[in-house]
């Protein structure tokens, strides 16, 4: 039977990745995340899965434990907010170049520098688009409740693995922090080493029945190897951006007024839309999932029987440019959002998409 | 007599170690990489673990050490080897782990992660190859540049008010609870190189004995960085680095732990 609980958004993901057999995290304490630290802790899962939990000396040291198991073909992940994801960016960069799967998380609060520890989106851009340094994308999914935050942790592993690429959980302080009922995955064991040995063969894991050494490394002196690199890198995210995209509609079938939002902001608007409605307005919700890759395709088709574009989000309009982007100048696209920690109610979101867009 | 009557096993005095592979090393003439690598493809073969070990290489000139020895290896960011090889120990607690890093990348851009790593009494060692210089970025002042030393970013000689001083990572290591091994040799003569392996199979053995952290620092030359020929820089280390710093080793916890 299935576990139902009342947990944090953060407390959920600790709690999942025990039971889908996560093999290590490493993380490091920042507000409003570090209860996902805390419950690894309290939970004390090397008494019972032998899974790994480890409070690193800092950001920097966390992504590049990541690295290390990672590279050794184990699941792991490490979690923080934005100024923390911040310093992970190199981290994130070298394993996109060697191509190594794990999970990062991102509970979001307000920038830019110390910011605050309200919540906030602003930190689409760093993920969606590289983040740092280098040509590559990761996976980034979006969660709109307790129950995602807890299903994305497997989801990401999964295409993690599938793609040998870092994937990102990129939640908000509201998703980390509200309580809600969840329905936890069902345990499975942690990968036996023979497991990973044989599912990884890249991995280094000691040069295990005489194979010839692996050797994980970003770096390479020759011009045109490199690039080759990239191209291929270019492939696998031609592949991504092709299979998937991954997206929700609520009452878009006859939609004339679009809110697209994400995360925190999508469950505000769909409230938004059930108002709009009850007052006659046929608006609907696209809440994009991944949000890289970005479901451009989805949104082009709604806009085609749509009056104009509300996009919702606790930024200044930062996957305003993507939704631009996918219907081309073909009817009114606007930004509504609040910024430093500030939450909209849904009547502000009305009352946005009636001033920008009627 | 032919060459086949002498080729045989029991006429061999000396041969390369079968890890070492036949890769030309991008190393320049004198420099003390290519000894203490070839120290490493020795101790692992002897130990036995060719198929158990997982090493975690720098930034610097040693970012290529992967092109030599046929073992398996992680390329680390620039100073985060020991947080690289934290994760691997814990996850695969029955390999062998060990870092192998420059001045640059242990003591300046990485000493956060080594003091920590060291201090966590984490089971890995890491192998500590203090030349004074940063060497593959064309011979810029390295925390270990000694006073009044010459490189590209104190043409004058490093100056203690601009500066500061040289930092002695190995004696701040040694004071750590969680250091079991801190050593520091060097391989400029065929005595040292066998010290330095004595020390480096030790060191090894506490990382998989789980006795605690090892630091095993090889004073070494930069020929090319410090401008001078593979003979003299082997005579300039003797005269200004080993006075700063001492050979020998700072600590042996493994010793009482033994008795």
């Amino acid at each position: 039977m299935a576990d139902t609980v009342l947990l944090k958004g953060n407390e959920a993901i600790a709690h999942a990745a025990i039971r889908i057999g996560v093999d290590g995290y490493f993380g490091y304490p920042i507000t409003p995340q570090s209860e996902i630290l805390e419950t690894f802790c309290e939970q004390k899962p090397w008494e019972t899965t032998g899974m790994v939990v480890l409070q690193a000396e800092s950001e920097l040291a966390a992504i590049n434990m990541v690295y290390g198991g990672a590279a050794s073909g184990k699941m792991v992940m490490t979690s923080s907010s934005s100024p923390g994801v911040s310093l992970k960016q190199e981290g994130i960069s070298y394993m996109a170049a060697a191509e190594l799967p794990c999970l990062v998380v991102n509970v979001q609060r307000g920038g830019p520098g110390l910011g605050t520890i309200q919540p906030s989106q602003s930190d689409y851009f760093q993920a969606t688009k590289g983040g740092g340094h280098g040509d590559y994308h990761i996976i980034v999914l979006a969660p709109a409740s307790v129950q995602e935050m807890a299903d994305f942790v497997g989801l990401a592993f999964k295409l993690a693995f599938q793609y040998r690429t870092p994937s990102l959980i990129l939640a908000d302080g509201i998703v980390g922090q509200m309580m809600e009922k969840v329905v936890l995955p069902e345990p499975r064991p942690r990968r036996t080493a023979e497991e990973i040995i044989a599912s990884c063969p890249w991995a280094t894991t000691g040069r295990t029945n005489g194979r010839k050494p692996n050797i994980i490394t970003s770096l390479e002196m020759d011009p045109h190897v490199m690039e080759n690199r990239n191209l291929r890198l270019q492939e696998k995210y031609a592949t991504i951006r092709e299979k998937e995209v991954r997206y929700e509609e609520i009452c878009c079938d006859d939609a004339e007024y679009l809110i697209v939002a994400f995360g925190s902001q999508a469950r505000i608007a769909e409230k938004s839309v059930e108002t709009l409605r009850q007052g006659g307005i046929k608006a609907g919700l696209l809440r994009p999932i991944t949000l890289w890759p970005f479901p451009s395709e989805a949104i082009a088709r709604r806009a085609r029987q749509a009056k104009g574009i509300l996009c919702v989000e606790l930024n200044s309009g930062q996957m305003i440019e993507d939704v631009r982007l996918a219907v081309r100048d073909t009817l009114p696209v606007r930004h509504f959002g609040r910024m430093g920690g500030v939450v909209p109610d849904p009547d502000e979101v009305v009352e946005a998409l009636k001033k920008e867009i009627l | 007599m032919t060459k086949e009557d002498i080729i045989k096993p029991e006429n061999l005095v000396y041969q390369k170690p079968e890890l070492l592979n036949d890769n030309p090393m991008h190393y320049c003439p004198g420099c003390s990489h290519g000894v203490v690598h070839k120290l490493i493809a020795e101790i692992v073969e002897e130990m036995g673990l060719t198929d158990r070990t997982i090493a975690v290489s720098p930034v610097g000139c040693a970012v290529f050490a992967y092109n030599y020895v046929d073992i398996d290896w992680q390329e680390a960011a620039h100073g985060r080897a020991p947080a690289v090889a934290t994760a691997l120990k814990r996850l695969w607690p029955d390999r062998l782990v060990f870092t192998y890093q420059g001045d640059g990348d242990l003591a300046c851009i990485g000493t956060c992660e080594t003091i920590h790593a060291l201090n966590r009494r984490e089971h890995f060692t890491i192998i500590f190859i203090n030349n004074a210089i940063y060497g593959m970025t064309g011979g810029q002042m390295a925390p270990t540049t000694l006073l009044g030393m010459k490189t590209s970013t104190c043409p004058y000689g490093r100056d203690v008010d601009l500066h500061g001083y040289p930092l002695n990572i190995t004696e701040i290591a040694a004071h750590l609870e969680g250091t079991a091994y801190v050593t520091r040799q060097a391989v400029h003569t065929v005595a040292a190189i066998n010290r330095a392996k004595k020390a480096l199979r030790k060191a090894f053995e506490y990382s998989m004995h789980g006795i605690g952290s090892n630091l095993v620092e090889i004073v070494s030359t930069c020929s090319a960085g410090w401008k001078m020929s593979p003979q003299s820089a082997n005579k300039w280390m003797e005269e200004h680095m080993f006075p700063y710093y001492k050979l020998g080793d700072l600590k042996d916890t493994g010793k009482e732990t033994e008795q």
